[in-house]
């Protein structure tokens, strides 16, 4: 669980995962962003409730859909905005 | 036609490409040359593809090769006619032929940042790319395993690394390019598993050769991952990751030439992600959607679309480059591009243009066929392995949308699911938010195997839309209610 960035950003912007406030790099995917923050299970399967995150990066695979100020979206395509709420799919 | 709620009016342009890699920006960017009206649609917020990824969110991104060829294009299209509309997801593609039957149409349909977006053209290119393939083993759902192309799209556009310690399996250059790029990254690689033995590299080495640059960079790669210590393991595949919450182990172990896991010493590592590839497959649906002919290639990622020597395929007006249009790399699919960009433009009345465009057409296809040797040499490293997938466990889960293990698609089958949408409908396989993207080449794949039958004859999904999910919000998008068209009641 150690993602990290690989560079400094110019800007960190307030984000509520859950309720809790957390400051990612402004314009970074969702994805990565919530990686870099220590959160990599955004979601449960719907069948068997196994953990599951960020799999393909590149908007196909949906596995990082989650709730982003009350509407689903791909973390992976998502840049994090100052403000966002973030809603996970039952991983918490 | 129908129309959709809330939609703008359809424009009209001359050609719709999809997709704004290599292959789909040079073919637009070829087209308006020849002063055709263009519009190039992605989901992504910038073109370069996944290969070209540009960096975002202010990582200043990688100084390689690519980085630098990724920014030359995006110059260029920005300098470009070229009406490009990124963030936009295509949902829709149906034709949308004239009235009288002659001329051929299309009209395409995306979700962008303010609602939908509708087009229509004769002529519609598809630059679609690729999906990973990741041939299922047990914990390959578990958060902390990402594709080797998704390390690519961390590397280059992110700015994460994936873990601290992170195993890198598959088969493939990407194996390569990404062991070696994580560790570049000042993160440690405890192992490079490659399904490929060193005798499968070497038969390719004349043709490797033939691309001396692209070769040095490989050897780079290599003696930097090896030089970092990381134990280089030729002829071995991932039998396991484990973790609770997330990736925490990876246990490799030896497999033969065809992937089938071998009796030896299985080799544990500590690790806090894993990367896995073992290949690419062609992002066909709009082909499949469109009922053109396709064909199945192994070497080529599975199923292909038909084409010409312009890539028109059996639908008249439909062209399909890059890699979704068969697993070649980069440079085939920006020669495609500017083949296509060519023959759009030739089709507009331009043929003749003081001779240059019928000597511009030979160079192209000269360059094509100088390409293939390298491709082919490289796709054949990637392609699928059929004892990998027969040798997946029955409790491992194939379709990861809906959980659908490798023993309910093989009891499905036994129960008479005899095609593939049949396979489908009993086991609900494939039928998740991915629509079957990455599960539907070892299904098909599963399939074949357990009636023993060619993987012509299982045949694949049928394509439907929306391409991506949508929601109705995104759809229909502000409206007033005083708006919507209530049709007179019916006489009795």
């Amino acid at each position: 669980m150690s993602a990290s960035l690989l560079f400094k950003p110019s800007r960190l912007v307030a984000v509520t995962v859950e309720g809790e406030t957390r400051q990612m790099p402004e314009g970074m995917m969702l994805a990565s962003a919530l990686a870099a923050t220590g959160l990599r299970v955004l979601r449960r399967s719907p069948r068997t409730g196994a953990p599951r995150g960020a799999f393909c990066l590149m908007g196909a695979c949906q596995e990082c859909a989650i709730h982003v100020d009350g509407a689903l979206a791909q973390a992976c395509m998502t840049p994090v905005r100052e403000g966002m709420q973030i809603e996970l799919r039952g991983a918490r | 036609m129908n129309r959709v709620p809330g939609s703008s009016d359809v424009s009209s342009v001359d050609v719709i490409v999809i997709g704004a890699g290599p292959a789909g920006a040079e073919a637009a960017i070829g087209a308006a040359e020849g002063g055709l009206a263009v519009t190039l649609l992605d989901e992504q917020g910038a073109s370069g593809g996944q290969v070209w990824r540009a960096p975002v969110g202010g990582y200043p991104g990688k100084r390689d090769p690519e980085a630098a060829a990724g920014a030359a294009l995006r110059a260029r299209l920005q300098a470009s006619a070229v009406r490009a509309a990124f963030g936009h997801r295509v949902w829709s593609v149906v034709r949308d032929d004239s009235p009288d039957g002659l001329t051929p149409g299309f009209r395409v349909d995306a979700v962008g940042p303010h609602g939908n977006l509708s087009l229509r053209a004769p002529a519609l290119v598809l630059a679609t790319g690729a999906h990973e393939r990741v041939v299922p083993f047990p914990g390959w759902t578990l958060p902390g395993v990402v594709g080797l192309a998704a390390a690519t799209v961390l590397l280059k556009s992110h700015g994460l690394a994936p873990g601290r310690r992170v195993v890198v399996a598959g088969c493939g250059p990407l194996l390569l390019a990404v062991a070696a790029g994580l560790v570049k990254a000042g993160v440690e690689v405890p192992a490079v598993a490659d399904l490929s033995r060193r005798f499968d590299w070497l038969a390719r080495m004349p043709a490797v050769l033939g691309r001396p640059a692209l070769a040095a960079r490989g050897a780079g790669w290599c003696a930097r991952a090896a030089l970092s210590g990381a134990r280089m393991l030729s002829g071995h595949g991932v039998r396991r990751a484990e973790g609770p919450e997330g990736v925490e182990r990876v246990v490799l172990g030896p497999v033969d030439a065809q992937g089938r896991a071998l009796s030896g010493p299985e080799i544990a590592f500590e690790a806090d992600a894993l990367v896995v590839g073992h290949g690419l497959t062609t992002a066909c649906e709009v082909t499949r959607m469109l009922r053109a002919t396709h064909r199945f290639s192994r070497l080529y990622g599975g199923w292909i679309p038909e084409v010409d020597e312009h890539f028109e395929t059996t639908v008249p007006g439909l062209f399909a480059i890059g890699d979704g249009a068969g697993i070649r790399g980069q440079q085939i699919a920006s020669l495609a591009g500017r083949r296509v960009g060519l023959e759009l433009w030739a089709r507009a009345g331009h043929a003749d243009v003081g001779g240059r465009r019928g000597s511009d057409f030979e160079s192209v296809d000269r360059q094509l066929a100088r390409a293939r040797p390298f491709s082919d040499a490289m796709s054949g490293l990637m392609a699928q392995r059929a004892g990998q997938v027969a040798d997946i466990a029955p409790d491992t889960v194939v379709c990861r949308c809906e959980d659908v293990t490798r023993a309910e698609i093989d009891t499905a089958i036994d129960q008479s699911a005899g095609s593939i949408d049949q396979l489908k409908h009993f086991t609900r396989c494939g039928m998740g938010p991915c629509q079957g993207r990455y599960c539907g080449d070892t299904v098909q794949e599963l399939m074949a195997l357990r009636l023993q039958e060619p993987r012509e004859a299982v045949g694949q999904w049928t394509g439907r839309p929306p391409l991506r999910p949508v929601s109705l919000g995104e759809l229909v998008g502000e409206f007033n209610y005083d708006d919507i068209p209530i049709p007179k009641p019916a006489p009795l």
